[in-house]
């Protein structure tokens, strides 16, 4: 079980009350009509799988229904640190990857 | 909340605002979601009873949403409710009306059912700037434990941790609740209110009074925790 630290209500939850929605910082396309097949398709489908660190939106579902970003390793499960939506992690392995 | 008052809501103009009054007089019936259960024992509480439950029905809900960097909101909210806007996790309460945090952006205003309608006006005519009013009044309801034990009970029912240290009187915590969700609000050292959806009441309900069932319990109030019942509609008197 996670115990995680929730950004907006400024204290740790358990998990049951949080939903993980994939990788942060998924940025769409400015323009998506003059997207190739290709950029479209990668950035509807295609997410990476790093071992070690990992940047996920989570929202805290039963309680303040908040999105925000959690920075965790996926090969010690340790969560390093929290963040609300807008702001910028301490922690990043390369801005390439935020981008990407 | 005594200035409240419908001659005050004649004279409120709102424009590009429809507002419904959805009870305008006590003939039109409602229902509260557990009308079918929470019925209070009759006669004397056993002595070995050491939980309360009971529910106050068919209150005033509205959900105003709102930034409370705004002082258009907040000082408005303050003018219509004579409330200051709580900070995270905490409710403020005057009178019968009380008001608690939600999220960031969100607060619940509960009140007697009876006022809906004159809050809702009442609140328009003082906010200013980007903001909503909801009432939510027919989603939700409210479930009160109180009594020696009730923090017991809680403790068998949510993960989150009810201690003294971690649950002052005055917060407010929506957290996992059996297999649905509540809103638990702290009144006094074991007096507790709990938000609960109305599709939900049925369920938390029977979980509470089951999980209630080995300390002893009574339903009906607790007597010294019975305060502004006389303005509180009786369900069975609109039904």
């Amino acid at each position: 079980m996670f115990y995680i630290y929730c950004p907006y209500c400024g204290e740790h939850r358990e998990e049951e009350e949080f939903h993980a929605k994939g990788q942060a910082h998924l940025a769409r396309p400015e323009d998506p009509d003059a997207c190739s097949d290709e950029e479209w398709g990668n950035f509807l489908y295609f997410r990476s799988n790093p071992r070690g660190l990992y940047h996920e939106l989570w929202v805290h579902a039963i309680g303040c229904r908040k999105f925000f970003n959690i920075a965790r390793d996926t090969q010690t499960y340790e969560i390093l640190e929290t963040y609300r939506i807008g702001e910028s992690p301490n922690l990043s392995q390369s801005t390439e990857q935020l981008q990407s | 909340m005594s200035e409240v008052t419908n001659t005050a809501v004649d004279t409120a103009v709102t424009p590009g605002v429809a507002l419904m009054d959805q009870q305008p007089d006590s003939t039109v019936p409602a229902r509260s979601p557990l009308h079918h259960v929470a019925r209070a024992q009759t006669g004397q509480a056993s002595a070995n009873a050491r939980v309360f439950i009971w529910e106050e029905a068919l209150k005033t809900h509205l959900v105003l949403r709102g930034n409370a960097e705004s002082a258009g909101f907040r000082d408005g909210v303050k003018a219509a409710t004579g409330l200051d806007l709580p900070e995270a996790l905490q409710s403020q309460s005057k009178g019968d009306w009380s008001l608690s945090w939600i999220t960031p952006d969100e607060w619940l205003l509960v009140g007697p059912g009876d006022q809906a309608f004159t809050m809702e006006s009442h609140l328009r005519n003082h906010l200013d700037g980007h903001y909503a009013i909801i009432n939510v009044g027919g989603g939700q309801s409210i479930v009160r434990l109180s009594g020696a034990e009730a923090r017991s009970v809680l403790m068998k029912s949510c993960p989150y941790d009810v201690h003294d240290r971690n649950f002052p009187v005055g917060k407010i915590v929506t957290t996992v609740l059996g297999k649905t969700q509540a809103t638990l609000r702290r009144l006094g050292d074991s007096d507790w209110e709990l938000v609960v959806r109305r599709s939900f009441a049925d369920y938390i309900w029977r979980w509470l009074l089951d999980a209630a069932g080995e300390y002893g319990v009574h339903v009906g109030p607790l007597l010294t925790a019975v305060r502004g019942q006389a303005s509180q509609k009786a369900d069975a008197s609109t039904v």
